[in-house]
């Protein structure tokens, strides 16, 4: 067997909660130039404790980009997909940020702080990208500002997230709604509390002083301990995200694949206005894509992983992009990009694995979708 | 940690129990506690020849693959068929039901090139220390910067 971490090279970015992560006996590994933890008690037990109560993640890996200035909204607009004139003070917004040829540099989420003010927050593999991108199309007409250092990320999610939270702050969590957050203390410290989360699960995300972030884990932790809460790890947040078919960039999205590709069309509000990449994007829809994402389903043994051939009666059609063994529903699943011909549900393709070809079906995504076992929405 | 010491150990954490010509094959409790929840298993079929070195299959937690190295040359007799079905069986008894395959060896100067447990476990606590030498340094430098 191959030595299964890959060791730590000392250049590495650390989370301020890497000494905390370390005692709670996790796996560190690299993850885009960050050591983070990648699981705890186990990938499976974190999963399935997010699906069922709740898990808190350290994702403060994550970058955030802050855009302000009288012509804050105008910026934003010009390099996103979505239309931010839509989100109020207090809303948040899944957006993209697109290349002239409609190619996807990043996908993001957009807090509305003020008026004329926008924390972007981004994938760590890509902050400093971005962050050049931005400050160059911005032209000094906004100010551009790259605030990653100074914001500790938790995310935490699950169903009981909520019942953990809410006596810890005053901030009336009800009322904060899917894609809103509010700015208030948790367990006296500051803190923008989001309801946002990429696990498919109800959830929030915390903003916080690096200075106050360990704190905030431990209250958490404390706080959630007879709930079920479980610290979890970036293995489990790979595996939750893929269940919900939230494409993972580097994975599902690059420079080099557009959103209508993608299946995230829903994000592109043409109607807008003029945006980088509009053009691009309608002559792409006007010709129609060459390929489509689309969910997998092993119907024989193997696990689908990325970069493995899709084929269809021996001919290469497509590539896996991200998969696993779902632990929610026992299935390997995977999701990847085939010839749109080939796109169809049901349609039966192989995987390439290690060699050998196994079969597998086009199913809709996503794999999961919360609240389905109780039939609720 | 475990390491019964009527096994051989191989660099890449195999383990093999020799009964005469037969070895039978697994991977030890330092393998299994570092690739996590094992999902599948990928194992050659009986009557197939596995060679030194080169994989003879391959263990997949829901994160990743690993490649299994065969310790030893041979033609392979038996297969743990259990495993496919219930292959968390390797996290939970690696040395008992967690076997792989049990292998007529052609060679019994393979075994030389394996480690005893007592050796195995002073090769674990290497890879071990060199791990945590490497996180206390960067532990160190972290400091520095700030």
């Amino acid at each position: 067997m191959e030595a299964a971490t890959r060791s730590l090279t000392a250049k590495l970015k650390k989370t301020p909660l890497c000494a905390a992560h370390r005692r709670l006996g996790a796996k560190m590994v690299e993850f885009a130039g960050w050591e983070m933890p990648v699981q705890y008690r186990g990938v499976i037990h974190e999963h399935l404790a997010v699906r069922s109560r709740a898990g808190l993640f350290d994702v403060s890996h994550m970058g955030e980009v802050e855009i302000r200035g009288s012509e804050a909204l105008d910026l934003c607009q010009w390099l996103t997909a979505n239309d931010v004139s839509r989100i109020k003070q207090g809303q948040a917004q899944y957006n993209l940020l697109l290349n002239e040829e409609g190619g996807i540099v990043d996908d993001i989420v957009v807090y509305r702080l003020g008026e004329d003010r926008f924390l972007l927050c981004v994938n760590a593999a890509n902050t400093e990208k971005d962050f050049q991108w931005i400050r160059e199309k911005a032209a000094g007409k906004a100010s551009v500002e790259d605030r990653s250092l100074h914001y500790v990320q938790l995310a935490l999610q699950g169903p009981v997230a909520e019942k953990i939270l809410q006596p810890l702050t005053v901030v009336p969590l009800q009322q904060v709604e899917p894609f809103h957050f509010a700015l208030g203390n948790v367990a006296g410290n500051s803190c923008l509390v989001a309801r946002t989360g990429y696990t498919g699960e109800d959830g929030f995300e915390l903003y916080c002083d690096p200075a106050d972030g360990e704190r905030l884990w431990s209250r958490l932790l404390e706080a959630g301990a007879d709930a079920g809460l479980e610290p979890s790890g970036l293995g489990a947040r790979d595996t939750l995200r893929l269940e919900r078919a939230l494409p993972l960039y580097g994975h599902e999205l690059n420079d080099g694949t557009t959103p209508l590709e993608a299946g995230l069309e829903w994000v592109v509000k043409f109607s807008k206005g003029v945006f980088l990449g509009r053009e691009s994007l309608l002559r792409q829809k006007e010709r129609g894509i060459k390929r489509k994402l689309v969910g997998l389903e092993m119907t024989e043994p193997g696990i689908p992983r990325s970069h493995y051939p899709i084929l269809k009666q021996g001919v290469a059609i497509g590539e896996v992009t991200s998969g696993t063994k779902s632990p929610t529903l026992g299935r390997a699943i995977a999701m990847g990009y085939v010839q749109t011909g080939e796109a169809a549900v049901g349609n039966t393709v192989a995987v390439e694995i290690r060699g050998r070809q196994a079969a597998a079906r086009i199913v809709p995504l996503p794999f999961y979708r919360r609240g389905r076992t109780t039939n609720s929405v | 940690m475990e390491f019964p010491e009527w096994l051989k150990y191989s660099k890449e954490h195999e383990w093999v129990n020799v009964e005469g010509s037969v070895a039978t094959v697994g991977i030890t409790e330092y393998a299994q506690q570092e690739l996590g929840d094992v999902v599948y298993v990928e194992l050659p079929e009986a009557g197939e020849k596995i060679v030194k070195d080169d994989p003879f299959g391959a263990v997949e937690s829901v994160k990743a693959v690993s490649d299994i190295y065969a310790p030893i040359s041979g033609t392979v007799l038996e297969v743990n068929d259990a495993l496919p079905e219930s292959p968390e069986t390797i996290n939970e008894d690696p040395y008992g039901d967690g076997w792989m395959i049990r292998v007529e060896m052609s060679d019994a100067n393979d075994l030389k090139d394996l480690m005893t447990a007592e050796e195995y476990a002073e090769y674990v606590e290497k890879e071990k220390e060199a791990e945590e030498e490497e996180e206390d340094e960067e532990e160190e430098e972290g400091e520095e910067e700030e």
